[in-house]
């Protein structure tokens, strides 16, 4: 809500900017007051030089328009987030278009989409919006019948007289409606009167997906363009030091061959962009081309060593990341004790839609861009300050993300569109091939984790230690990141679990790295929830405890993770015993995106593979606005999961990536697919959770701890191969 | 660079490319048809998928010299004009698209299934179908869709069949 954040915008910019003319009812946000609270303003009463982000236009056509500030990348915010306006509006699903923005500043420094924030985030803001609306239409038309207020109401984008029965369309109140003042507390609908949130309607993007007409970035066409791909070192940290563009030049089609610069976190590193007629002469002219490259001594660097650096690290103390009683003390009083070391690997996000942008440089400061991203605010501020233009000299085309993941947070591929279509002085489509997207990174980091555990004579948790060894994120983005501090991105949720344990003391070493890193979905949970649930299970099995029981005992206050622990409990059937031979495990985790919690049942098929049988997965929310929606995310977050936990990582040799594209780095493919069966706790009430991403992390843990209980087989690595599995 | 006569959608089409050149690459930058994408350019994800006569073939492997002149090729943007062949219906029904990239290849394999058999079992549609990824992971609806749309195609039939009995009558 805060982070709207809104700079000078005056009403002669708006009109140009939306192409309106005319009086229209434009309703948005705008900041009140210095402490960055939120109130509902009206364009045409908007005093020169203040803000407006504006979300609602109703123009005298009728014509409705909704902004959305969240791109969409298969997470569903096309239909959830006007849909938050259009409920209080009064208006259906087919009463209005939805247009996306593109980091203009009237809508903020905030428009992006990622760590589960969209919904949560715009829930109560864009409802009030849509409320206020409402409420100053209802209001024009009672002025305009001279009939009292509260004899009237909005449905179905008209107002109606009760008595009477006469009715007008939104489009002949506009103008009237928009000399007047905005309600400074509009009344919400209440839940039970809701027509399109909390309910299953259906999403205004699949028909456009389900015929080819949606367009991603890649599918950009403007007049005068060309193509590009670009041959960029195989080494990370290398340099360019020659090459020779003959033979590439001969290649029929081909126009041009450039230098390219390529900008992400640490680096600025020099690719070769062969120009081409169309994208398949450019990858020929690619091909042909004959490159040197300075490798800097990075040519050495192979996952096995780093693997064995983090493992020698593991000896280091490390930085206190939470610490509660006395863990020492508790550990040595403690009847039984284990340890265990957790590893797990770099991944790629490998979007279906490569990475990919479309740039046209024009004359003097002016610059188009069209791309599938997750951050056109960010891209925004970029590009304006890297390029020195002005805001409205920028236009940023957000299109639909061909998946997301967490890749299209940064804008490496941008940038480097944008620098060919500067340098060659035309529109420019970059793609690039899989192997680029695969291989170039950025990855998910690996975490490698050393726990300690101590049980008491009457088996109880008695102390507990996580320690995370690996690289950083943020010191990959930012060279001034401190290195010696507490990276608390890379110890997410291991302290913030609601298991009551009285000694705890969990700690972080750091670890460098040169290979590209950034967040991918559910960032670091999506490892640690793997060590830390799977360890837990350790220590219940190590306390001759049930895994179930041993968490529940562990949560003896009311919360969220325990009504979640309790509903898995139910809907999978916990305490019903199973067959000789399968196994279920359970695991939960809560972290800044959410909470969710899974049960995975699986058949031992040998002594040394499983099959996965079926997944019950519970995610908390609070408040639902697309529960088919949420139902998607979840399924589509489990197969993440899966594949994240049984597949090949990304692994490095020769200072390479070894893996290419899904032949070697496959993802989950149908047949490997299990039943997924989602429940959605939603209570109500102000405390909303994220939908993406907390259907991810309990995946590899409760499989892992399915597989212990069906085989005997304890699984301390990632990925596992559940075909043959070792311990 | 040479000239093709290509039959894409029922229409015809006329290109000039290099022999090489996959159908994909004719189809989305020469044809300017841009439902059938890009994925992995190995054959390895479906993506791509068209129909070449009937039968279901990656675009990305399959060069424009390879395809004649009198072969029918059809894409995500020929299987119907509004939206309203059964299997873009039952899509829509289950809601099976997220980000939507993989569908396009997704639909155009599940059309082709269909077309080869009636009434497929969830191993039928794993076996045929697990050529098409899918990131998002839209797997278990896709097998819903296709059980949809096969109950509809029956539904159809059968009251075809009626209606043709009844009018013989």
């Amino acid at each position: 809500m805060s982070k709207i954040n809104n700079i000078h915008v005056n009403r002669r910019d708006f009109l140009r900017y939306t192409g309106l003319s005319g009086a229209a009812l434009v309703l948005g946000i705008a900041p009140a007051n210095a402490d960055e609270s939120v109130g509902i303003s009206n364009l045409s009463l908007l005093e020169e030089g203040h803000s407006l982000s504006p979300y609602v236009i109703i123009e005298k056509s009728g014509k409705i328009t909704l902004f959305s500030t969240r791109p969409e990348m298969g997470q569903g915010v096309y239909q959830s987030i006007p849909a938050l306006i259009a409920e209080e509006l009064e208006i259906s699903q087919d009463q209005y278009t939805v247009k996306q923005t593109g980091g203009e500043k009237q809508f903020g420094g905030a428009q992006f989409a990622g760590g589960s924030f969209s919904v949560r985030s715009d829930y109560f803001a864009l409802r009030k919006v849509g409320a206020a609306a409402r409420e100053m239409l209802i209001s024009a038309a009672s002025r305009q019948w001279n009939v009292p207020e509260s004899e009237c109401y909005a449905e179905n984008a008209r107002i109606f007289h009760r008595p009477s029965g006469k009715s007008a369309g939104y489009g002949e109140l506009a103008e009237s409606a928009s000399t007047l003042e905005v309600p400074a507390n509009p009344r919400l609908k209440d839940a039970k009167d809701f027509k399109l949130l909390g309910k299953s309607v259906k999403r205004q993007d699949i028909p456009l997906k389900v015929s080819g007409r949606a367009v991603f970035g890649i599918d950009v066409e403007i007049p005068g363009m060309v193509y590009a791909s670009v041959e960029r070192c195989p080494v990370f940290g290398a340099t360019l030091k020659d090459y020779d563009k003959s033979a590439s030049l001969k290649v029929p089609g081909v126009e041009n061959v450039v230098e390219v610069e390529k900008v992400f976190g640490v680096y600025k590193t020099k690719g070769v962009a062969v120009i081409a007629g169309n994208y398949w002469s450019a990858l020929k002219g690619r091909r042909a081309l004959k490159i040197n490259w300075d490798y800097q001594g990075k040519e050495y660097f192979n996952s096995q060593d780093y693997a064995a650096s983090l493992r020698k690290l593991a000896e280091k103390e490390g930085v206190v990341d939470a610490a509660v009683g006395d863990f020492d003390k508790g550990f040595a009083e403690s009847t039984k004790k284990i340890e265990a070391f957790y590893e797990t690997p770099f991944v790629s996000h490998s979007t279906m839609e490569a990475m990919n942008c479309t740039a046209h440089w024009k004359e003097e400061g002016k610059l188009e861009v069209w791309a599938s991203t997750q951050v056109p605010s960010d891209t925004m501020r970029d590009l304006t300050g890297r390029y020195n233009l002005k805001e409205e000299n920028v236009l940023i085309h957000t299109c639909f993300n061909g998946g997301g993941f967490g890749r299209r947070l940064a804008i490496d591929f941008i940038i480097e569109a944008v620098n060919l279509s500067k340098s060659i002085k035309k529109p420019v489509k970059l793609i690039w091939t899989r192997e680029d997207d695969m291989q170039s990174g950025p990855f998910r980091p690996p975490t490698f984790s050393s726990l300690k555990g101590g049980i008491s004579g009457d088996g109880k948790l008695l102390a507990f230690q996580h320690k995370v060894i690996s690289p950083s994120i943020m010191a990959f983005l930012n060279p001034d990141f401190d290195k010696t501090k507490l990276d608390g991105n890379m110890t997410e949720g291991i302290s913030h679990q609601k298991y009551e344990i009285p000694n705890m003391k969990n700690l972080f070493v750091y670890s460098d790295i040169h290979v590209p890193l950034l967040w991918w979905r559910s960032v670091t949970s999506s490892t640690l929830a793997f060590s830390h649930e799977c360890f837990i299970d350790e220590l219940a099995h190590t306390a001759g405890k049930d895994p179930m029981a041993f968490r529940l005992q562990m949560l003896t206050k009311a919360s969220d993770a325990r009504r979640v622990l309790q509903k898995l409990k139910e809907v999978s059937g916990w305490d019903v015993p199973m067959a000789e031979g399968r196994g279920r495990g359970v695991a939960q985790w809560e972290f800044f995106a959410g909470l969710g919690g899974q049960v995975i049942e699986v058949t031992r098929q040998s002594d040394k593979s499983v099959k996965i049988d079926k997944v019950f997965a519970v995610i908390d929310l609070g408040t639902v606005v697309n529960p088919d929606t949420v139902k998607a995310q979840v399924e589509g977050a489990v197969v993440m999961g899966i594949t994240a936990a049984i597949k090949n990582g990304i692994t490095f040799a020769n200072g390479k990536t070894e893996q290419s594209n899904f032949h070697d780095n496959p993802v989950l493919r149908i047949n490997e697919m299990p039943p997924v069966e989602v429940h959605i706790l939603a209570e109500g009430g102000e405390n909303i959770k994220g939908v993406g991403e907390p259907g991810l992390p309990p995946v590899a843990p409760a499989l892992a701890n399915a597989i212990f209980a069906a085989t005997g087989i304890r699984v301390r690595k990632m990925p596992f191969d559940i075909d043959n599995l070792t311990s | 660079m040479k000239t093709y006569h290509l039959n894409i959608n029922n229409k015809a089409v006329r290109v000039e490319a290099e022999a090489d050149t996959p159908m994909l690459w004719v189809i989305r930058d020469y044809v300017h048809l841009k439902g059938t994408k890009f994925g992995c350019g190995m054959g390895l994800c479906g993506a791509c998928t068209i129909h070449l006569d009937g039968q279901p073939v990656r675009s990305c492997q399959t060069p424009v010299s390879s395809v004649k002149a009198t072969g029918k090729i059809t894409t995500i943007e020929g299987i119907s004009a509004n939206i309203e062949h059964v299997v873009q219906k039952a899509w829509i029904e289950e809601q099976v698209p997220q980000c939507g990239y993989c569908q396009s290849g997704q639909i155009m394999s599940a059309v082709a299934l269909l077309n080869t058999n009636a009434d497929p079992t969830d191993e039928d549609i794993d076996n045929y179908m697990a050529g098409n990824i899918c990131r998002c992971g839209t797997y278990q609806r896709i097998r819903s869709a296709i059980h949809l749309a096969a109950a509809r195609m029956k539904s159809e039939s059968g009251s075809r069949e009626k209606n043709l009995k009844q009018s013989s009558h």
